[in-house]
């Protein structure tokens, strides 16, 4: 059953093209990984398919529902976690997380048991009662990703999820995000190959706004005779630029 | 229940901000203590608490588009407003839950103005009632000027815009004194603005003065129409942009 099904997407300002004819299939409950250098397009494309940005042209399904025609029923069943934190800064972790529960129509008492439940499963209670704006990065970037789920969305969108964050706090995060696995479907966007080779199903890879390639890691290590991803990265996009 | 969630935590995150406090009650309320206090030395009525009083609750509303303008600004920058554009939120949500919390503001400001201005010889009676149910209108166009200088302008330049509101507010208003001392020239411009306007319904109702309240609520209701349904079309634009 498939999650997302972009049809020949585009996405232009003026006459920069930045998403060129995306043609894209992704598998309910995958975690699917979108790679490319800056201004690859891989964050206009989640802005697309989180119905953040009208496509110039084409169409995305998502969960059977148009983000053109159907943005409402779309935006129901997503939700997201962008580049930066997005958290209300004078609110409470727990205050943070009951305000996009009731956002996303939950009453009261749904709020409350949603809450507790995302608390408990992303080790927030020690920082419960804390302001967000009192909270190192890390535990920002793991409160910006609880309020994306705690809507229960049936795919989560991750915008470089780890940025800016040390080693510690992405590993943790890591794990936060392996849970998930297989329970929903994630698209994650990021700039570490090491992020996309160990959490990823399958990587695209998104070079000048196009697709360049999609697979597995093994799969487009194999494809460019690289032993290590960073290899492969670095050898698709770098035969794209000379090419363009 | 949607819009519930956002009314709520936009009180919260106003009101937990000690520095919008101070300016929403404690500055209005130290100024219409210091002036009065001035009066009862002076030998001339230049700060009467029937003038003073309405002028005063008026020229509170202004940090009211200060700080609402600074909200929406900030909520943009942190991408805070693109995670709630995401949501299922539509955009009258967006304007009654940025609303309304702020007009509850308004008329605390006001109930706290007219009592302080009883210690200083106000009559309390049904004039008074009627002049904060009066000054609704003001308020109302008060927001939808932060609500307008929020989407327009980023949270660096949005405090520097929202001052000249207050300065237009404080030296076009007639607040502190007779628009007459200021000669033609600024007594029109003051005239085609809408404070002095706001100032002068909000006298002349507490006075009961009701036959001279018309050519004031016109030049009003004007405004407040006008400026709100502005703030509304930017604001839905700003939902449909690329660019939030």
């Amino acid at each position: 059953m498939q999650a997302i099904e972009t049809t020949n997407l585009v996405k232009k300002y003026g006459d920069k093209i930045v998403v060129n004819s995306l043609n894209l299939t992704v598998e309910k409950g995958e975690l699917f990984a979108l790679l490319g250098g800056n201004g690859a397009g891989k964050t206009t494309t989640i802005k697309m398919l989180s119905c953040l940005s009208k496509p110039t042209s084409g169409d995305a399904i998502i969960l059977g529902k148009s983000v053109v025609s159907n943005p409402k029923d779309v935006k129901s069943k997503i939700n997201i976690s962008p580049q930066e934190n997005a958290v209300a800064s004078n609110l409470t972790v727990r205050e943070n997380l009951e305000l996009i529960a009731g956002i996303y129509g939950n009453d009261k008492n749904a709020a409350l048991s949603k809450v507790d439940e995302i608390i408990s499963t992303f080790g927030l209670t020690a920082v419960a009662k804390d302001k967000a704006k009192t909270l190192s990065g890390g535990w920002q970037r793991r409160l910006s990703i609880a309020m994306a789920l705690v809507s229960e969305p049936q795919i989560l969108f991750l915008d470089e999820p780890t940025l800016g964050l040390d080693v510690i706090a992405r590993r943790e995060l890591w794990t936060a995000i392996e849970r998930l696995k297989g329970k929903i479907t994630i698209i994650l966007t990021t700039h570490y190959m090491e992020e996309a080779e160990s959490l990823s199903d399958r990587i695209g890879v998104m070079v000048n706004g196009r697709l360049k390639a999609i697979g597995t890691a093994e799969e487009l290590k194999k494809l460019t005779n690289a032993e290590k991803f960073e290899d492969a990265f670095i050898a698709l996009v770098s035969e794209s630029e000379v090419s363009s | 229940m949607k819009t519930l969630a956002l009314v709520t935590r936009n009180r919260k995150e106003i009101l937990r901000d000690p520095i919008s406090l101070v300016f929403f009650i404690g500055v209005p309320l130290v100024m219409l203590i210091i002036l009065s206090v001035m009066q009862k030395n002076m030998p001339y009525n230049l700060f009467e608490i029937e003038k003073l009083a309405p002028g005063m609750a008026v020229f509170s509303f202004s940090f009211i588009s200060l700080f609402s303008g600074m909200l929406i600004a900030k909520d943009r920058s942190s991408w805070f407003l693109t995670r709630l554009f995401a949501s299922p939120l539509s955009s009258s949500d967006f304007i009654i839950g940025y609303s309304l919390p702020l007009l509850a503001i308004a008329l605390l400001q006001s109930a706290v103005c007219f009592i302080t201005a009883f210690f200083f010889g106000l009559s309390i009676d049904i004039n008074v009632l009627l002049t904060i149910l009066i000054l609704i209108p003001s308020a109302i166009l008060f927001i939808g000027l932060g609500l307008l200088l929020g989407c327009v302008f980023n949270d660096k330049q949005v405090g520097g815009i929202a001052s000249m509101v207050i300065m237009l507010v404080s030296f076009l208003g007639g607040i502190w004194y007779n628009l007459d001392m200021m000669g033609e020239t600024l007594k029109t411009i003051s005239n085609v603005l809408p404070f002095v306007h706001s100032v002068k319904l909000t006298q002349t109702v507490l006075n009961g003065s009701y036959s001279e309240m018309n050519s004031h609520i016109i030049w009003v209701l004007a405004y407040t129409v006008i400026v709100f349904a502005t703030a509304i079309l930017v604001f839905k634009k700003k939902m449909d942009s690329d660019n939030i």
